[in-house]
This record gives structure tokens, sequence and C-alpha cells, in this order.
């Protein structure tokens, strides 16, 4: 019997393109998302492509009080969970609307400690499973201009890497990934530097990849752990002066 | 975002800003949001048809909805490059029904340029096989339409250069096939009464196409290589292809670096590869069992040729003229090779019948010719399209930068009637390219 994967942000640049590389390589796919209706073409071209099962699951990560029974009513459980989940406002717009400083802590953050904590729980009763989170870079150090939503990418690092701690003893995989720049919906008005620059394939590749091979952490592109290596080394008494 | 962008000629190049949508819901939005604009697929129609200075990309609107591999149709929406399709309908023992000979357009692409291949005279252009689709007009309402239901909207949607709105879903039919191999036949002709000869000759065969040598004179004017082909049946295959009758061609791609300096293009190395490419085949006829892709896309396997024009960019001039119009084939060909303005690939094919509302194709010789940027080029392509005018003939939209609208007007006969239906359906030039300004195909 073939492995379903349940892809919590299907609708995005790179939850499609995680289903798709999951798909191609005979996984069922779970697709889960907000307005879920959107993507019944989604469901149908990987079903007709790669002759796997799909199916499209209505998810909200900011409606807490909907996530278990979410996840008690999916129809089958599946061996792999991977969030993709991310959103990302001006930093300006956010700091001058709570609401919108909400949304960037809820949607990154406290959403998916939510249902992570629901599915960690599950796959620790049965001793198996992988769960996947796809966080940042700009989770590693806050910066003047898109410190909200990097401190809660950091929230999301430091949750992964202890739900890794503790499920490890339930024989449940955690993966970290923390992609850099990606051409994606989110960024499509940031003018980012090519040869910086992922494509969401990359992303998914780097996913493929880290859980067949049980990684714990994991860049996307490999020099992006060298430029945060120096990042994360500056001397804050300098750090701060600077517009990063 | 805005960035420079140009088509597959390089010219022209514009500023442009450039959105992308992913679901049906986002491009409405768009809509509402932004003033006119073109959608844009893979930017592979030659000139300035999918230019504006607002362009929507349709790439990632590219899913199946449906197969029907029983009965050979499919349904998908418009960003769908045909490349994808193939490596799923070809397992399955079906064929595109019309392509291009590059793989690498989207199918909303293939409807608003109403593309045409090497069988159009057996089985016309790519429209002959749309059986239903959707366009999503100024408003952001979706309008379904086939040649029965709204067919006003069907038939300028064909040709009609993604001005009566937005392309979203496409329902078309297939072509089943055996194998995934072609049986080729290669005849040579010394010059252009024997390669129109053998097109009458060989005109049974499902596909064909003529690469022509246009500076050559005397005798051996208009020499030529007819390439023939239909798909292989299972028992044309070599034994040890007859395992895996419908393999897909491996995908393998050499990239095409860098523009190459406009220099390196002249007659003179034109001529040299010309003299190559006609005597590499020592005999006059050769007969072979290829795979598709050789066949039908020999020049995707070089990403970025159009570099090899250099960073002014070319222009693809490609006309077609009536079958009694010989004479005007001998003038034009006369004319470019008296100038010394050869193009590498010249391609020469005959079409079969075909009187759609805005489509490029109809009965007669057309032919295709690449010519590098230059001073001098527009003034010449100028006076031919005077003679293709002359001898009642007409442009290809979708390869064309540089036409005035008086030849486009001549050309078309039908010209009126489509403007009647773009002011029906894209009243206030929402949908608007670079191309509608200049051809004077703006409502007004």
């Amino acid at each position: 019997m073939s492995q379903t994967v349940l892809i919590l942000g299907a609708a995005s640049d790179i939850g499609i393109a995680i289903a798709e590389k999951f798909a191609a390589n005979a996984f069922d796919i779970q697709l889960a998302a907000r307005k879920s209706d959107r993507l019944s073409s989604l469901q149908s071209d990987l079903k007709i492509k790669y002759n796997i099962n799909c199916t499209i699951h209505e998810f909200d990560a900011t409606d807490f009080s909907s996530h278990l029974t979410f996840w008690n009513i999916l129809p089958v459980k599946p061996a792999i969970t991977i969030s993709v989940i991310g959103y990302m406002n001006d930093n300006e717009k956010v700091i001058k609307s709570q609401e919108e400083t909400l949304k960037t802590i809820n949607s990154n953050y406290t959403g998916l400690v939510s249902i992570l904590n629901i599915i960690g729980e599950d796959y620790a009763k049965q001793q198996s499973g992988v769960i996947a989170g796809i966080s940042s870079v700009a989770g590693l150090r806050g910066r003047q201009s898109n410190y909200i939503y990097g401190s809660a990418k950091a929230g999301f690092i430091a949750y992964l890497s202890g739900l890794r701690n503790r499920l490890f003893h339930h024989k449940v995989h955690v993966l970290t990934v923390l992609p850099g720049f990606v051409y994606t919906k989110m960024t499509e008005d940031l003018n980012l530097p090519k040869l910086l620059t992922a494509q969401p394939v990359d992303v998914a590749d780097t996913v493929y990849k880290g859980i067949l091979k049980k990684k714990n952490k994991i860049y996307v592109k490999w020099f992006w752990r060298w430029i945060m290596m120096i990042i994360t080394n500056i001397p804050e008494f300098i750090f701060k002066r600077k517009k990063l | 975002m805005k960035k420079d962008i140009g088509n597959w000629g390089n010219y022209p190049v514009i500023e442009s800003d450039e959105s992308a949508f992913t679901f049906t819901g986002e491009f409405q939005n768009y809509i509402k949001q932004t003033g006119a604009f073109i959608p844009r697929g893979n930017g592979r129609c030659y000139g300035d048809a999918s230019l504006a200075i607002n362009t929507i990309s349709t790439l990632k609107y590219n899913r199946i909805i449906s197969f029907d591999t029983e009965n050979g149709i499919l349904e998908c929406e418009a960003g769908l490059t045909l490349d994808k399709i193939l490596r799923v309908i070809v397992p399955k023992g079906w064929f595109l029904p019309v392509t291009p000979g590059t793989k690498f357009i989207t199918v909303g692409g293939a409807v608003a340029s109403d593309v045409h291949g090497k069988n159009h005279h057996i089985d016309g252009a790519f429209s002959a096989h749309v059986l239903e689709m959707d366009v999503i007009n100024a408003q952001g309402e979706i309008i379904t339409c086939s040649p029965e239901i709204n067919n006003d909207l069907f038939w300028a949607t064909c040709g009609g250069m993604g001005l009566t709105g937005m392309i979203s879903r496409i329902k078309f039919d297939l072509k089943k096939v055996e194998t995934s191999y072609i049986k080729q036949k290669q005849v040579k002709a010394r010059n252009l009464d024997e390669i129109i000869r053998l097109f009458d000759e060989y005109k049974h065969y499902t596909y064909s196409v003529a690469w022509i040598d246009c500076l050559k004179k005397g005798s051996q004017f208009g020499r030529s290589i007819l390439i023939l082909g239909e798909h292989a049946k299972t028992e044309d295959l070599s034994n040890h292809k007859q395992n895996v009758p419908l393999k897909l061609p491996k995908e393998k791609k050499i990239n095409f670096p860098f523009n190459l300096p406009s220099f390196v293009l002249n007659k003179w190395t034109i001529r040299i590869f010309n003299f190559f490419y006609y005597h590499k085949n020592f005999k006059k006829e050769i007969n072979n069992v290829v795979s598709y892709e050789p066949f039908f896309y020999p020049l995707d396997a070089i990403l970025h040729w159009n570099r090899g024009y250099g960073k002014k960019g070319f222009i693809q001039y490609q006309f077609v003229l009536p079958l009694e119009s010989k004479q005007g084939l001998v003038e034009i060909l006369n004319r470019i090779s008296n100038k010394g303005l050869g193009s590498f690939l010249a391609v020469l094919k005959v079409f079969g019948k075909q009187d759609n509302l805005i489509s490029f194709p109809m009965e007669g010789f057309t032919l295709a010719m690449d010519f590098p940027v230059r001073k001098g080029l527009f003034e010449f392509l100028d006076e031919l399209d005077q003679i293709v005018l002359q001898y009642g003939g007409r442009l290809y939209m979708s390869k064309d930068a540089r036409m005035k609208p008086e030849v486009l007007q001549s050309g078309y006969p039908h010209l009126p009637e489509f403007k009647r239906i773009l002011e029906k359906y894209n009243p206030e030039n929402k949908f608007r390219s670079l191309q509608s300004e200049r051809l004077d195909l703006l409502v007004k």
C-alpha cells in the first residue's frame, strides 16, 4: 500500500511543488488549505499524471478550534505531514496593525503549533510518522525589515527542535526546513537576488531528500547555511546599527 | 514585478509589470485591480503579441482537469505547455492533434495563435480540434464557448491573439497512435518547381514540410529537402523498440549560453550552412524511423537557440500565398537571394483549406524565414509585404513585430467582423497588447 502525505498549505507555490514531487514518487496526497475548493484542478492533475489517490481538505491554521476535528475526520491518517503554511506582509504595515501582527504570528507559529501538537501526539502513540515544517532563515536572527514574521518563524524553529527531541523517543522523525529566498506569490513584489533565490521545486526536492535521509535541519541551497552563520555571528552592537 | 521582457525573437523588448496567478479567483481579482493588460504564456510567439505594460503569466495555471483515455479527449488550464502534455498522453497511446515546431508553448497560446503543424493539409489548425473552452472577459465572468455555443466568441478567440479575453480552460481531442515513433522520409528537390511537384505527389502523407535554401540562384533556385512522416505502427519498429513502443524520449538539452555577436550570421556563413545541410543527405531519398522529438521539435534540443541571432533580436517572417500564386513565391525568393538576406531555417509548407474568422492559415504556400534585426530590414520587409498582398496572401500575427495595420487589413478579409466581436467582448480594450495597438485593433 502506498504511503500518504498530508500537505498543510497546499495552495501555496511551495505546497504545490511538494505535492507534485511526492505524487511523482507514488505517494498518495492529501491537500489541505483554506478555500480548498480551488484545489480541484490540482487534485485531478496529480491523479491523472501520477495515477495516485489525492483528496482535498479544508484547513485554516488560524481557526484553532477546528484543528482537532480536521485531524479526526481525515479518512486516512497520513504517514507524513508537511506544513508549508506561511504568511508575510510588509513589516511596516504589520507593526501598525494589531490584526496583521496577530495574523502573522498565528499563521507562522501559533496555528502550526496547535495542529502539530495534535498530529505529534497521534504519531507518538502509534510509534511512527514524519513531520516536516517549513520555517525560514528569517527566523535565525531578527532584522528590522521583517522581525514580526522572523520572530514567528524563530518560534516555529524552536518548536520543531523541541518536538524532534520529544518524538525521537517515539520513533517519529521531525524535519526543520530552512529556505532562504524563494520565488513565490509571497515574494512576488520583492526584487530578489537571482543567484541566491531558489525555485519552489528546489524546496520540494530538499524536503523530499531530507525526509528520505532522515535529516534534522536542512537549508534550501547549501550557501544559506554559510550566509546565516555569518549573519548570526555579527556582534549585536554592530548588528543593531545596520539597516537590515 | 517590473522587468524587461521580450518574446522569442527578442524584438521588441519592453519593460512590463508582470504578475502571475495560480487559481481562477486570483485572476479575477487581478482584472479588477489592473488597467489594460495582456495574458502571457511561455513567450514563444516571436514579436509583440504577448507584450504590454501590464502582463499576467499563465504558466502557474497549468493543471490537467480531465483525460479521457478511451476517446482521447484532454481538458486543461491554459498555461499547460505541450511538452508536459506529451509526457502524459504519449505513454497512453495518444498524440497532439496539431503541433507547431516547438513543444514549449502553452495550450492557451496554441488557441490564441491558432497554431498549425506539418499536418495542416490533412488535419487543419489547432482550432479544428478544440471542442470547448472558457474565456474570462473584462468583467471577470467565465464564458463557455464552442463551435455551437457563443460561437462568435469561439471563432474570434481562435487566432484572436488574446484580445477577446483570457482563455482559461480548453478541451480538445487527441490523435490515436500505436507508437511514439515517426516513419520518416526525406526527399531532395533540386529546385523550386521540383519541390512544389513533390508536395503534390506526397500530399497523402500526414506530415510534410520542406527546408528550403533561399540563397541559391540559377538552376538550383529553391533547392530543398522535403521531410515527410507518418506515425509508425508497431510492426515498423525494430524488435528492440517494439518492447516499449510508446517510449518517451529522454529529456536531454543543450543550452545556448549567450547571445552570439550579430555579425556571425551573414550570407557567407548561411551559404556554408545551407551547403552542408543540403549535402548531408547523400541520397535522393532517405527512409528511417525516428522518435517524435527530433521529427517535430529539432530545435527544442537547443534551449535558447534564439540567442544565435544576437542581442538585437530577429524577425521571423511568415506569409501564406494562395496555391495559384507560385509566381509570388518566386518573386519573394528572388528578392531575398538578390538582397543576400538568407535565413538558416527557411521552411516551406503547403496548407490545406481553412477559412476561419481571424486565423492565419488558408490554402496555399506558406514560407517562414528568420532575419536578424539590422538596418534596412524593415524597409525590405515592407517591400515583401506588398508582394504578399499583391498575390492575395497574408502574414502570421504570431510571428509579426513590425507589419503596418494596412497590411493586416488587406490580408484578413473578415477583420471588420473580428473587430465587431471585440467590441462586444472587450469594449474597453482591457485586453490590450503592444501588437493590438500597433495593428489598430483597439475598439474605439
